[in-house]
């Protein structure tokens, strides 16, 4: 657990400070904040709401003016700067590789400053790059000779190789493309379910913050705190109106992706493989038919009247999004809304077809969905 | 040509002499210029004075280098060290700016990474900025190289010998050949110094020749 105690950090003579009193040079502000062992605490907040600060303070890179930070009941003041410091994951923006070193002396940094031998931290990194999804073959590369994804995935193996139990990472996602960032994303909470390290992590992607934290804390400003919350309270509840904007707009959908999916009777969807001829499609009677791959996989709907001879890849619609069937009410609704057919496809674990849904159906669980919760809350009070 | 070939044995001497005048000063100004430059790197307030002070010392003829460190240091006028001395204070004048300019030049993310990782500041010197620094450090490396041993044939003014003598020798005399055999050979050795370093460099810089995939 990572605790923060009234801490204030305060930039002397900081510009702009003549018009408010010195409030300006405030960047974190008398901050209180406690970060759960195990659970990845998002900082999320505009330009200047001291959020890297606050978490470069956790490392000593930056000294609070006054409060106390402490690490599972540590002082981290009273700690060894630099063992403070290897004890403590860190993995920046664009990665801050070493670009005189290869990956795999990147990733043994820390081990080797420990004092671990080389070949078993050489060991601990091979296996860390690979787990991290990077091909083995890229260890003995150097940095510049990987893309922006891969360079991600080396600071975040970096960061992990000595098994640090407390991870601080600043905007490690925000200088790759969005398909990317969503691919590193998904992995990073795969990793984090296996691994379970006390995460602080800065973003300014406030979608990204209520896809990745386990609690959120929107700062504003000047580094006050003005919410610490589950990412399904603060986009149902947000307290203020600085809040409510900053999560932004859709919030109401956007809150659905919390909602499991609950246990919603689908239609059986008549389906076509590719490959199917005209006659065949038509046979459905349906102006847009579905088509499965051979482990009856959904991979697109087509138009009927758009087949001359058969059904080929390029003629199937690639706009609709698939549902898991034991995903969010927030993908059963999408699924639905982005169907040329209106029919949201569902699918099992194995990605295989299990039924279709229309937004018709789903919206009905969203609204009893609701009135549970107004019921729970009126017995709670 | 007859003459040089003549004279092998003695052009060979002479150059053997003058590459330690020229290159042990090399090694001697780098050890001292690493410390000044990192200090000048570290602290911004001492930046300009420590820089200011030692490209300064550039600007003093080595004429009257050579003949004002002997009291200085205690030793003969023929000394060659009195040569050996002067060439570092060269050296570290032209290096101390170059080895600061390469050590700030580390991009600060990786600067940052490796302050965050826990290295202190001499360990972060020594595998982090130092080796980053290489290529920068190498350049001036070389301009320092060249300069050391125009500078050196200076010496045989006050009697050290190298391969200055060929130039005061032949001017004295009135022989062109043995001016000329002077000027190649110095041209040559600075040659051979800026291929050793330059190579010296590439081995320790494998990944700036790093292909991106």
């Amino acid at each position: 657990m990572i605790r923060f105690e009234g801490v204030t950090k305060r930039y002397e003579g900081a510009p702009g400070d003549d018009d408010d009193g010195g409030r300006a040079s405030l960047a974190v502000d008398d901050l209180t904040l406690e970060a759960p062992t195990g659970k990845i605490t998002v900082l999320v907040g505009p330009s200047g709401c001291g959020k890297t600060t606050t978490l470069r303070m956790v490392n000593r890179m930056i000294t609070p003016t006054s409060g106390t930070i402490s690490i599972d009941g540590r002082d981290t003041a009273s700690l060894d700067v630099a063992e403070l410091r290897r004890g403590i994951g860190y993995v920046i923006q664009a990665a801050g590789l070493f670009p005189h070193r290869t990956v795999l002396d990147n990733v043994t940094t820390v081990p080797r400053l420990l004092g671990t031998d080389k070949k078993a931290a050489r060991a601990r990194a091979m296996e860390l790059i690979e787990r991290v999804g990077l091909d083995p073959a890229m260890a003995r590369r150097y940095p510049a000779q990987l893309s922006g994804g891969q360079q991600q995935r080396v600071g975040v193996a970096r960061a992990l190789a000595a098994d640090p139990p407390v991870m601080l990472m600043d905007e490690p996602f925000s200088a790759v493309d969005p398909v990317t960032r969503e691919q590193l994303q998904n992995e990073f909470l795969r990793l984090q379910s296996d691994l379970g390290k006390t995460i602080l992590f800065v973003t300014h992607d406030i979608d990204e913050a209520v896809k990745l934290g386990d609690q959120v804390a929107v700062l504003r400003v000047g580094g006050v705190l003005a919410q610490l919350d589950s990412p399904a309270r603060l986009l149902a509840d947000p307290v203020d109106d600085f809040v409510a904007g900053f999560v932004g707009r859709d919030r109401g959908y956007r809150a659905l992706a919390f909602a499991a999916a609950p246990e919603l009777s689908l239609t059986e969807e008549p389906t076509v493989r590719l490959g199917a001829s005209a006659a065949e499609v038509r046979a459905v009677g349906t102006p847009w038919v579905l088509c499965v791959g051979d482990a009856g996989e959904p991979v697109g709907w087509v138009r009927a009247a758009a087949v001359e001879s058969e059904v080929t890849l390029t003629l199937l619609h690639r706009g609709g999004t698939v549902a898991s069937a034991a995903g969010s009410l927030r993908a059963l609704l999408d699924a639905a809304l982005s169907s040329p057919s209106g029919r949201g496809v569902v699918a099992d674990e194995e990605g295989r077809l299990v039924g279709t849904i229309r937004a018709s159906e789903v919206i009905p669980a969203i609204e009893s969905r609701r009135d549970a919760a107004a019921a729970q809350g009126a017995t709670a009070r | 040509m007859t003459w040089a070939l003549d004279h092998l044995d003695d052009i060979a001497t002479r150059a053997v002499q003058h590459a330690w005048l020229a290159g042990l000063p090399l090694v001697i100004g780098l050890v001292v210029a690493l410390p000044l430059g990192w200090l000048a790197a570290r602290r911004p307030g001492w930046r300009a004075g420590l820089l200011t002070t030692t490209g300064l010392l550039y600007t003093i003829p080595s004429l009257a280098l050579f003949i004002l460190l002997p009291p200085l240091l205690g030793t003969k006028i023929l000394d060659p060290v009195n040569v050996v001395v002067a060439m570092s204070v060269y050296t570290v004048a032209l290096l101390t700016r170059t080895v600061a300019d390469g050590l700030s030049s580390v991009d600060s993310s990786t600067q940052q990474a490796a302050v965050a990782m826990g290295y202190g500041p001499f360990a972060r010197f020594r595998s982090v900025d130092l080796p980053l620094a290489v290529p920068v450090i190498a350049a001036g490396l070389r301009v320092a190289a060249v300069s050391n041993v125009s500078i050196v044939s200076v010496a045989s003014l006050i009697g050290v010998s190298q391969l200055g003598y060929f130039l005061t020798d032949g001017y004295a005399r009135t022989f062109p050949t043995e001016v000329w055999v002077g000027i190649v050979a110095c041209l040559l050795l600075a040659l051979a110094f800026d291929v050793v370093i330059q190579l010296v460099s590439r081995v320790l810089t494998p990944w700036t020749r790093a292909v991106p995939a």
